[in-house]
């Protein structure tokens, strides 16, 4: 099968996931009663909900095409590397401080870029950045935020913080449509530039040394795609919390559908980590209704087999 | 023909502390250079500093009678390529995708590989003999031959110098003299001037035009392998004792290895 008819594959897969997100629920509408006037409020809510999941899979998804690249590392992606738990905590401390709104996701992207100098200093041994090291680091440092997160959000006196706990696990669920706009329009700008980078990230990918010698400024991309993943990871932590291993298992599935090319593993991981997020995100809603499993639990609970997986593959080569 | 690289002084290394100490030469278009030495003597970072992969600590290195640092490395690309001793790929690219790596630095961001580079790809491929593995996998290949397609990459970079570190070290004697003929006919008929890192002094002696022994970060002897390759120079340099013999068909020096257990008790 080429390229093309993959991604076309790819995409109708997406349209199927949107018309599952859209039909179920916690409650069972006829799809056709759906856009009747009486469900009209049901059926926006489930719309943007299903868009929101295709952002944030297509984001966190790509975010982890681009850190594995970097980092030559199959295991990196934002949750694993603590990036999201800073993101999180950089939130929640926002919001406690009385800033919301709009600028929220900015001080999750601080929060965001920090944890992940943080994690790169700590796993750092000489020149090198160890593969296991890294990965110890980023959980390290993702528990200790997400402790923090749970210790400010006890202690709030606020009791509508006490609602938050989400953040640790993930939710959908929509508070404020100017900020999801707001978040859109980063992700989508995000993606775009990283695809750019397409045959950097190729070159990078078979050895820093090589893509130096093939005339790429390899400190000044990397230290532009760490920046760009940041602002990703915080733009989609301050709507929809942490959500983890979506980064981590799409992509890994992707290289052995289209191959490790990023000019197509970009595109193709965008549509199947949103087809991914939107299902995980139905799951959520329709198991157990009316009540709401958190997303971060199905993700973890798919992601988690898959990381042991990984890593095992990884010792054998070793 | 007129001086292509010229080495001024250098002092390099990862650390404080110079790899290199005050190494000088130069090299004209169209030679066909050999580096030896023994292990730690800087070979290696000699190419790194040639590549702009690190920069000297002190000295120059001018390259068309440019410093190289002042160049902008895309552009320095262009007429420069490397091959490493052996390249782990990790993720299964194919053979063309690789190859037409070699035309980033050709290319702008974003831009798509034309024709051109399509067919300057395919050349490369078939100068290395390779043409046939274009839609195989990199991770499916066997050293020889993965090597060969990297040496296919840099040439996609069509330079005018190209610079190999240690390239048949991990290769059989049949596979090693396939990649070093390949050098050979590419240095003769396209006239690309090789500088090549080897560890195997009989092949540098067979192959090279000029050989720099490097010793201790510093050049011992620059010449003819006939010049360097003197069993005093190498048993200066390397530490062990050998005798140098001809070669009977092509009349280079031929180093034969000595055993200690063979060698009369006054030489060691």
């Amino acid at each position: 099968m080429n390229q093309g008819r993959k991604i076309l594959l790819l995409s109708i897969i997406l349209l199927a996931s949107v018309f599952l997100g859209i039909s179920k629920g916690s409650i069972n509408i006829p799809f056709l009663e759906l856009f009747s006037k009486e469900y009209q409020p049901i059926l926006y809510l489930r719309i943007a909900r299903v868009l929101l999941g295709i952002l944030v899979g297509a984001g966190l998804g790509v975010c982890g095409v681009v850190l594995q690249a970097i980092l030559r590392n199959p295991l990196a992606e934002p949750y694993l590397l603590g990036t999201s738990s800073g993101a999180g905590l950089g939130a929640v401390c926002a919001i406690i401080l009385g800033i919301s709104g709009t600028s929220l996701p900015f001080v999750a992207f601080i929060g965001a870029l920090l944890s992940i100098i943080l994690v790169y200093v700590l796993a750092r041994e000489g020149n090198k950045i160890p593969v296991q090291s890294l990965i110890l680091s980023g959980v390290m440092v993702g528990i200790a935020f997400s402790g923090i997160i749970v210790f400010l959000v006890s202690i709030s006196s606020n009791p509508a913080m006490h609602g938050m706990m989400w953040w640790l696990l993930g939710s959908l669920q929509i508070y404020e449509l100017k900020i999801l706009f707001m978040v859109a329009g980063i992700v989508i700008l995000g993606i775009i530039l990283i695809f750019i980078f397409a045959q950097d990230l190729n070159a990078i990918s078979i050895g820093e040394e090589e893509a130096i010698h093939l005339g790429i400024e390899i400190e000044k991309i990397k230290k532009t795609l760490f920046l760009i993943t940041s602002l990703i990871t915080g733009a989609l932590v301050s709507v929809s919390g942490v959500i983890g291993f979506v980064g981590l298992i799409v992509p890994h599935m992707v290289r052995l559908i289209v191959g490790p090319n990023h000019r197509i593993l970009i595109p193709a991981t965008c549509l199947s980590a949103a087809s991914f997020l939107v299902l995980s995100d139905t799951l959520s809603r329709s198991l157990f209704p009316p009540l709401e499993i958190p997303i971060g639990v199905i993700t973890a609970l798919i992601g988690v087999p898959i990381f042991i997986i990984l890593l095992k593959r990884k010792q054998k080569v070793k | 023909m007129g001086t292509l690289l010229k080495v001024e002084d250098v002092f390099g290394g990862y650390t404080k502390e110079a790899v290199l100490k005050r190494v000088s030469f130069e090299i004209s278009q169209g030679e066909f250079l050999g580096i030896i030495g023994p292990n730690g003597s800087g070979k290696s970072t000699l190419l790194r500093l040639m590549t702009r992969v690190l920069l000297p600590q002190k000295g120059k290195i001018l390259f068309e009678n440019k410093d190289i640092t002042k160049i902008k490395l895309k552009e320095l690309c262009r007429k420069i390529a490397f091959v490493p001793q052996d390249t782990l790929i990790n993720f299964s690219f194919s053979v063309e995708e690789i190859v037409l790596m070699g035309r980033i630095p050709h290319l702008k961001r974003l831009q798509l590989e034309t024709q051109k580079d399509f067919l300057i790809a395919q050349k490369s491929l078939s100068s290395t003999d390779i043409l046939h593995l274009n839609d195989k996998k990199i991770d499916q290949l066997s050293a020889g031959e993965r090597q060969r397609v990297i040496i296919a990459k840099a040439l996609a970079q069509e330079p005018i110098l190209l610079l190999l570190d240690e390239p048949t070290s991990h290769l059989d004697i049949g596979h090693q003299i396939q990649i070093l003929d390949l050098l050979k006919k590419l240095n003769q008929e396209e006239n690309l001037t090789v500088i090549i890192v080897l560890h195997d002094l009989n092949l540098a002696s067979e192959y090279c035009d000029r050989l720099i022994l490097l010793n201790e970060g510093k050049v011992f002897k620059d010449g003819t392998p006939l010049d360097v390759l003197t069993y005093q120079n190498i048993e200066a340099v390397y530490r062990t004792i050998v005798v140098v013999n001809k070669n009977p068909f092509s009349s280079k020096p031929y180093v034969v290895l000595v055993s200690k257990e063979r060698c009369p008790q006054n030489y060691s």
